[in-house]
């Protein structure tokens, strides 16, 4: 009998003979990572962000200045090649604060964002997963949180805690908790709905292992995009909230604060007002755009 | 229909009673003593044992959660402003309109902009003006609210002088504040009207009213946009509570007087009272808004509309505005 030799087969053996090695097995990550490659856009805000974070690792090493060293003598200067960024109001170097705010913005905005999802969506999880009355009184609940809005809940918790890292993040992480349960909620139910989680619970998986083995890893993709865009408004709210002094204060260089002191000097030194700001835009910016390409990378039926 | 109205009704009992909770916890771990607030921190014993008497913080923590819903709920008394002595209600109502019509001018400015570039975008797909208003969306939910009115402020105010740094006197001074918060909108909404509009035009019942012989500007604006913008009115509810948030921080930095910038001017001068006072009623306030639109939604919603005439209910899934976002 001839053997058995097919368009396809000569595909694979051609795919392995350019590789020279064994032939990589198509996962939906590594499917997902190839449309998110093509994606421009998406790959100039991973490169900002990876920037970014290295930003904030080095800080030490990068800053030409220490962030609270004041050269009294050269108050609120202008760009120039000593300060490239020019100085504020008591000769601190911006360039320096804004290297060094990165330490601050960063890790609080995905610190506060982390633990809400990991607050709200479990509780989205167990509302979407058992359904019935549990999901209509952990829902209700939420409502009833969101019947604050977030800005206005940040605001209430920042300012009965006090000011401080700390407090920020938990201001932040339990004002935006009910959106994102919604987010993980909406995710599992449309997951939940396969036949191979009907498949699962036949054979008789356990609850958990039906969550967390079958549910988990297909809403992953939606979860990750929400959390990159969630990401990018809570380093919004942070800044906003140490602009009108309920996060961090003073003289600690969070973006939003040195803004909010810039302002005192805006008419003799307005560069003080450009460059922090600029720094908070190009780091929503980049998660935005990350974001968008996440989620056409993740969900190919939305092009 | 009617008992959906109802319903959602009902439902305002439990919200307002979770939100007088949630600003009593708040209250109460609050580090300090509200005492020192009232009389000072050097005042003799027995008058701050009387002023302790007098606030009622002897009794325990559930009578005192009962006496400051029962206070509220049939008197609208949320107590005196450290401050000043006056009544915090008089005070908020005061400056309530301003702050009021911050947040819906902007969003009725946001929707004149972005709906017909929304809609240009969606009828020109992929064009220059599709791709330059998605770019304007992109920056506009970018770019600090705050860090926004802080160069306006500097280019308009300062430098060209057309317009006031602060206060509202005159149609002028509205200008920047409504442009800071309506920028961060004017994207989400565009981006809204946009993709809800490309779902419309590939409905039947546009290739219908298109092979009728129908007018292209009569089929997208009357039998398209129509359509097209009950997703968006969804999203109007999810803008109030950001626009909110936005006219608390503009009223800081424009010095307007309205809840925010008490609130603000309060948390300050570590008046609770008035805080709480402006919490429990912005939250209010917005929950009333997110009521109405969400009635509105049934009402311009054919869907839900057939919902609740027909006889044997066809389960639509029902979207609140909150859960369509």
């Amino acid at each position: 009998m001839a053997k058995l030799y097919t368009p396809a087969m000569a595909a694979i053996d051609r795919k392995r003979a350019k590789h020279k090695g064994p032939v990589k097995q198509s996962t939906p990550a590594r499917e997902a990572w190839k449309r998110l490659k093509r994606n421009r856009l998406a790959i100039v805000g991973m490169v900002i962000l990876i920037l970014l974070i290295l930003t904030a690792v080095f800080a030490d090493v990068l800053a030409p200045y220490e962030f609270d060293e004041q050269m009294l003598k050269e108050r609120n200067q202008t760009p120039s090649r000593a300060h490239l960024m020019g100085t504020d109001n008591y000769g601190r170097d911006i360039l320096s604060r804004v290297i060094f705010g990165a330490r601050i913005s960063l890790p609080i905005g995905f610190l506060s964002v982390i633990i809400a999802f990991a607050v709200g969506g479990t509780l989205g999880a167990i509302a979407a997963f058992n359904g019935g009355k549990v999901d209509n009184y952990i829902m209700r609940i939420m409502d009833i949180f969101q019947s604050i809005p977030p800005m206005l809940m940040a605001i209430a918790i920042a300012a009965s805690l006090g000011n401080g890292a700390v407090n920020l993040v938990l201001a932040i992480s339990i004002s935006t908790m009910p959106a994102r349960s919604r987010i993980v909620r909406a995710a599992i139910l449309t997951v939940k709905q396969n036949d191979y989680i009907e498949s699962a619970r036949a054979m008789g998986a356990s609850s958990r292992r039906q969550l967390i083995k079958y549910m988990l890893p297909n809403a992953i993709g939606t979860i990750l995009t929400s959390f990159t865009f969630s990401v990018a408004t809570a380093i919004l709210t942070v800044s906003s909230l140490s602009y009108i002094g309920l996060g961090i204060t003073a003289p600690t260089p969070e973006w939003g604060s040195m803004l909010s002191a810039g302002k005192e000097f805006m008419r003799q030194a307005p560069h003080v007002l450009i460059f922090p700001g600029l720094m908070i835009m190009i780091t929503v910016l980049a998660l935005n755009l990350f974001g968008d390409g996440l989620r056409d990378a993740l969900d190919p039926r939305l092009q | 229909m009617l008992k959906y109205i109802i319903k959602r009704l009902i439902w305002m009992i439990p919200v307002i009673l979770g939100v007088l909770c949630i600003v009593f916890i708040l209250s109460e771990i609050t580090p300090g003593d509200p005492v020192d607030a009232v009389v000072g921190y050097d005042a003799p014993a027995e008058v701050r044992e009387a002023m302790k008497e007098e606030m009622g913080l002897n009794k325990p923590v559930i009578v005192r959660f009962i006496i400051y819903v029962w206070k509220i709920v049939t008197r609208g008394d949320l107590g005196k402003s450290y401050a000043s002595g006056q009544p915090v209600l008089k005070e908020l109502l005061a400056r309530f309109p301003n702050t009021l019509i911050l947040t819906f001018a902007s969003i009725i400015v946001a929707l004149i902009i972005a709906i017909p570039l929304g809609l240009i975008s969606a009828v020109k797909q992929y064009s220059i003006i599709d791709n330059a208003s998605m770019a304007l969306a992109l920056f506009g939910v970018s770019i600090p609210q705050f860090w926004f009115a802080l160069l306006t402020l500097l280019v308009f105010a300062v430098k060209l002088k057309w317009l006031p740094a602060s206060g509202i006197e005159g149609f002028s001074g509205w200008v920047l504040p409504v442009a800071m918060i309506g920028i961060a909108n004017v994207g989400n909404l565009a981006r809204t009207t946009r993709s809800s509009m490309l779902e419309v035009v590939r409905q039947d019942y546009i290739r219908t009213a298109r092979a009728k012989g129908q007018n292209e500007v009569v089929v997208i604006v009357i039998h398209g946009l129509r359509n097209a913008l009950i997703p968006v009115i969804a999203n109007v509810g999810n803008t109030i509570g950001v626009s909110l948030g936005g006219a608390i921080i503009a009223e800081s930095i424009f010095s307007i007087s309205g809840v925010g910038k008490y609130m603000l001017d309060s948390i300050n001068q570590r008046n609770w009272p008035s805080v709480q006072g402006g919490i429990i009623l912005l939250a209010l306030a917005f929950s009333i808004t997110m009521l109405i639109m969400d009635l509105l939604y049934t009402l311009i919603d054919p869907r839900l509309k057939s919902e609740f005439r027909s006889k044997n209910r066809i389960k639509v899934k029902k979207k609140t505005t909150r859960e369509a976002a």
